[in-house]
């Protein structure tokens, strides 16, 4: 029942948070110095033609008005016309799309279950060497810069060692397309010389972006399960001679996940934000390059888009947490 | 966690500095940040070439780290040393305004939004939601974007996507504190809002603030520099090292000293300030001690 | 060596920013093949200590084991390979109950979880020649059934209503009475030959308390259990306890069959912890002074300065064990008192 009183709490709130995301960008897109309707229309073109596109555009109503029509045509699922490309921005989004997911997905899996085993024997080993080289990495995660860990990487792996390839997401033709995961696709119609190149391909990028991730999983692992160590029913486990493996794998490390949970949260904001400045830094074609592009051409309708998905992505995804806590934690559910 | 009873400032700051100096890496994140103090005010009389950050020697350019030029030289001969020391300037400075100025506007919001019930604290709230909702890098971007790139507008951008962690961070306190009794039997006596704010809830929400602030220099000196890589900081010849990093992309891998230097600088002062503020929270408020941020 | 369990001499001591804490001073107590001894003392005198210090599981940064032996069965826990100590002593010869049953139970699984992970490993079934434990070891399943078996037989005993759906339920499903029952029921389901149980009824409502003492007393009764049971409620210790040992400070004071105890105190401090008592009518007479820092205790019986007859000597050594004539009664006392109690303060 609190589940579902929850979920409806949050949905009731997605719209308005939505919205005022929307005006935010709107004003921010509209109030420029400058002219985006002559930039678009070049240098070339005349007065008249571009008061002709901008009647064309629909820049000459009142700002209002504006705001009206582009949230209407969003609800029906058109997010308008890239300024730039001139194609529909849901598409070029959808397009670019699997890209981002799939190196996303990379590193956090990567994060994930290097981050909380490390996260458990950091705590257990407290003050071991273990722990205080994994603390130097935890701290430092949160301390590098993304981009010049990118730009560090490529410089050791790909260009003095020849390792990996320096950036893209793949060299020649990619797999048949089903999921548009060029892993998943590579491996399940068996071209696993693709496969090998993707991966290769994604090592450094999915490396650089679970960095601070994996950094931030480990602390809040190594806390969790050192808070939870202090436990009474830790205490009457050891006293009862359980074996050790039992009370940490089984016991401790269930209670240390359920914070570690929201931190996946947390984690994907990281990452997302993340993936904006790594995929520029590699080359890799997905949503983030086309954010910082579309904003560096002053695309702002595709400015505008990204928003508007990366809002919505972001406001589901706390909401799933928030379920997935009230699932994993079984007092939450009993009301 | 400080008492509730207002103890004198400077025996509480007393009561800190010995504290902190107890924890290693709070010390470490001092040494680092006194540093980067140290190389910002005296850049002029520290750097070996002070004049390269204006003037160009082109026929020296990108020279390995030798005696003369301790870290080498970049793209436009320039002592790469020295430019670094003057950048450590401009990240002072975006560092410190952008977070007084999310401080300035995030503090009011978030008490206001805390101390009052109702549905402006609800839209308070949910507008810095809005904030939250974009991860701050996206935002920052688009708005150095609208408005060109320079240090002001840097600083705006950076100013404009933080504040809203100071209003959660107070918001959350105060409601907190509101639960607390002294906070109800102040309020009982007739205490207007306003000296309840100012003589009972700001001293007790310090040390979260003081703690949010150190981390959040640590942030926003990292998307500062994300800004500069992406052409969006201070333009040419400001020592920026965001900017820095990006000019030295296509020289590498010869001239790797050329992108190391200002990335480890950015390193040192990120962590300096992260340290700090870990220690901070230990000292502040042990209950805090879990990972946090 | 007739006794199950002999401490002898055990010193802890506890390390805190001004110094490390003398929490127990060399204290010594036995418990015997099947009987139930009583620890009763003041909340800090060190009893949950004694307890953990047996159990073998005393916070390990903070506390330290400066001498003495803790023996059972003959053998010095203390000194004993760790390894076969956690596997064959703690949790089979040796059980445990806990003061808070609520926090002593995980609360993410249902109850069967803990209770059949502690029959897993340290079931009577349990083959003896067993190697170390390891992850892979399976439960084989006629040995799972029958331990199941014995576990709802066991929750009958201690009165818990429908056990096989008890046993689904989460922890804050149930009263704090039954989740005692049910932490007496862990206790005695690996047939121990002895039981620590730490305060067990003070988290309990008063009503309840004398309830699970009689059930407990019962059931360790039938099955020749010994209990080392710690309190610092004297009522309770009479209800359940063959024999008493008060402790202060970290120092054992005085032992004596229940009896003998509350009719004949010798010891100065077991006097004015029974004079303490409230009674219809009375007055509640406390002990003036307090209780003595650990980090500079007083020297020799750590009693000494809050006691009337204390002399020179009692600051200069602790006194010996003393057994009063022809009794089980022990006293370590320079002035041990013989008049029955009611006579003096």
């Amino acid at each position: 029942m609190r589940l579902l009183a929850l979920v409806l709490h949050r949905l009731a709130w997605f719209v308005p948070t939505l919205l005022g995301l929307l005006v935010v960008t709107f004003v921010i897109s509209r109030v420029i110095p400058g002219d985006p309707v002559a930039l678009v229309a070049g240098e070339t073109a005349t007065p008249a033609q571009v008061e002709a596109l901008r009647r064309q555009l629909g820049y000459d109503r009142p700002l209002p008005a504006q705001f009206a029509d582009y949230v209407t045509r969003l609800a029906h699922g058109d997010m308008g016309t890239s300024l730039f490309t001139r194609r529909p921005i849901a598409e070029d989004l959808a397009h670019r799309l699997p890209a981002t997911i799939e190196l996303t997905l990379a590193a956090m899996l990567v994060s994930v279950l290097a981050g909380i085993p490390l996260g458990v024997l950091s705590a257990l080993w407290r003050d071991s060497p273990l722990d205080h080289a994994l603390r130097l990495v935890t701290v430092s995660g949160l301390a590098i810069a993304s981009f010049w860990l990118g730009i560090m990487l490529q410089l050791l792996f790909a260009m003095r060692l020849g390792w990996t390839p320096l950036n893209g997401r793949l060299q020649g033709f990619p797999p048949r397309t089903i999921t548009g995961f060029y892993l998943v696709d590579a491996g399940v119609t068996g071209d696993w010389p693709t496969f090998g190149a993707a991966l290769l391909h994604m090592a450094l990028p999915a490396a650089t972006l679970a960095f601070p991730a994996l950094a931030t999983l480990v602390r809040f692992t190594r806390a969790g399960v050192l808070d939870v160590m202090q436990s009474n029913f830790v205490l009457y486990e050891r006293a009862m001679g359980l074996p050790r493996f039992v009370i940490v794998w089984k016991y401790i490390l269930r209670s240390a996940l359920t914070s570690t949970v929201t931190q996946i949260g947390l984690l994907f904001g990281i990452l997302l934000a993340g993936a904006v400045v790594t995929e520029a830094v590699y080359d890799w074609p997905g949503i983030g390059t086309y954010a910082v592009n579309s904003i560096l051409r002053s695309d702002y309708n595709a400015v505008m888009g990204f928003t508007v998905w990366a809002g919505a992505i972001f406001i589901v995804v706390n909401l799933l947490v928030d379920v997935a806590h009230t699932l994993i934690d079984p007092r939450e559910r009993a009301t | 966690m400080i008492p509730s009873k207002r103890a004198s400032t400077a025996s509480v700051v007393w009561f800190v500095l010995t504290r902190l100096t107890r924890d290693r890496s709070a010390l470490i994140g001092l040494v680092l940040i006194g540093a980067l103090l140290v190389s910002a005010l005296l850049a002029p009389v520290l750097s070996t070439h002070p004049d390269d950050v204006l003037e160009l020697h082109p026929a020296e350019r990108l020279k390995a780290p030798s005696r003369a030029h301790w870290l080498g030289t970049d793209r436009m001969g320039a002592d790469v040393y020295s430019r670094l020391l003057f950048g450590a300037r401009i990240t002072i400075l975006i560092g410190v305004i952008a977070v007084g100025a999310s401080l300035v506007v995030g503090v009011p919001v978030g008490l206001v939004a805390g101390h009052y019930h109702g549905w402006f604290s609800d839209l308070l709230m949910r507008m810095s939601d809005v904030f939250l909702a974009v991860p701050q890098v996206v935002l920052a971007i688009a708005i150095a974007q609208t408005l060109g790139p320079s240090l002001p507008n840097v600083i705006l951008a950076l100013s404009a996507t933080y504040w809203p962690w100071f209003a959660r961070v107070v918001y959350a306190e105060t409601r907190a504190l509101q639960k607390e009794v002294f906070v109800e039997s102040t309020s009982a006596l007739g205490a207007s809002p306003w000296r309840l704010i100012a003589l009972h809830v700001l001293p007790n929400i310090a040390s979260p603030i003081i703690v949010r602030a150190s981390i959040g220099m640590g942030f926003t000196i990292l998307t500062a520099a994300a800004l500069g890589f992406l052409g969006l900081g201070p333009p040419p010849p400001t020592p920026e090292w965001g900017r820095t990093i990006a000019e030295s992309r296509e020289f590498l891998p010869d001239a790797w000293w050329y992108a190391a230097a200002p990335g480890l600088a950015i390193f040192l002062t990120v962590m300096g300030f992260n340290l700090l503020g870990d220690g901070l929270r230990d000292v502040l408020d042990p209950r805090l001690r879990r990972g946090g941020e | 060596m007739t006794e199950l369990l002999s401490v002898q001499g055990l010193r802890v001591d506890f390390v805190t920013d001004r110094g490390p804490a003398k929490v127990l001073d060399g204290i010594s107590l036995d418990v015997a093949p099947g009987e139930v001894v009583g620890l009763v003392g003041e909340s800090g005198c060190g009893k949950t200590t004694l307890a953990r210090a047996i159990l073998g599981v005393l916070p390990a940064g903070a506390a330290r084991i400066r001498g003495g032996e803790v023996r059972f069965k003959g053998t010095d826990l203390l000194r004993a390979p760790a390894g076969a100590v956690n596997d064959r002593v703690r949790g089979r010869a040796i059980t445990f109950i806990p003061q808070d049953p609520f926090t002593s139970f995980s609360p993410l699984f249902p109850v069967e979880t803990q209770i059949m992970d502690v029959m897993k490993w340290k079931s009577p079934r349990v083959g003896e020649a067993a190697a170390a434990p390891s992850p892979f070891r399976r439960y084989p399943p006629e040995r799972y059934r029958a331990d199941r078996e014995a576990v709802l037989e066991m929750l009958r005993a201690v009165q818990i209503p429908e056990p096989a759906r008890a046993l689904r339920s989460l922890p804050h499903e149930f009263s704090g009475g039954q989740r005692q029952r049910l932490m007496i029921a862990m206790a005695l389901l690996p047939q121990p030959d002895l039981i620590i149980a730490d305060e067990p009824t003070t988290a309990l409502d008063v009503t309840i308390q004398a309830q699970i003492l009689r059930l407990l007393r019962a059931l360790v009764k039938e099955r020749s259990v010994s209990v080392l049971f710690t309190t610092h409620d004297l009522g309770t210790a009479h209800e359940i306890c063959d024999r008493i040992v008060t402790m202060y400070a970290g120092q054992e004071m005085e032992e004596a069959p229940t009896d003998a105890f509350f009719a004949r105190p010798a010891h100065p401090y077991t006097r004015r912890l029974l004079a303490s008592v409230p009674s219809p009518g009375g007055e509640i007479r406390d002990i003036p002074g307090e209780v003595p820092s650990l980090i500079e205790p007083p020297a020799g019986c750590r009693f000494h300065p809050r006691c009337d007859h204390a002399t020179a000597e009692c600051s200069r050594g602790r006194p010996a064990l003393q057994t009063l004539a022809g009794t089980a009664h022990g006293v370590r006392c320079y002035h041990p008192i013989h008049e029955p109690l009611g006579v003096d303060a």
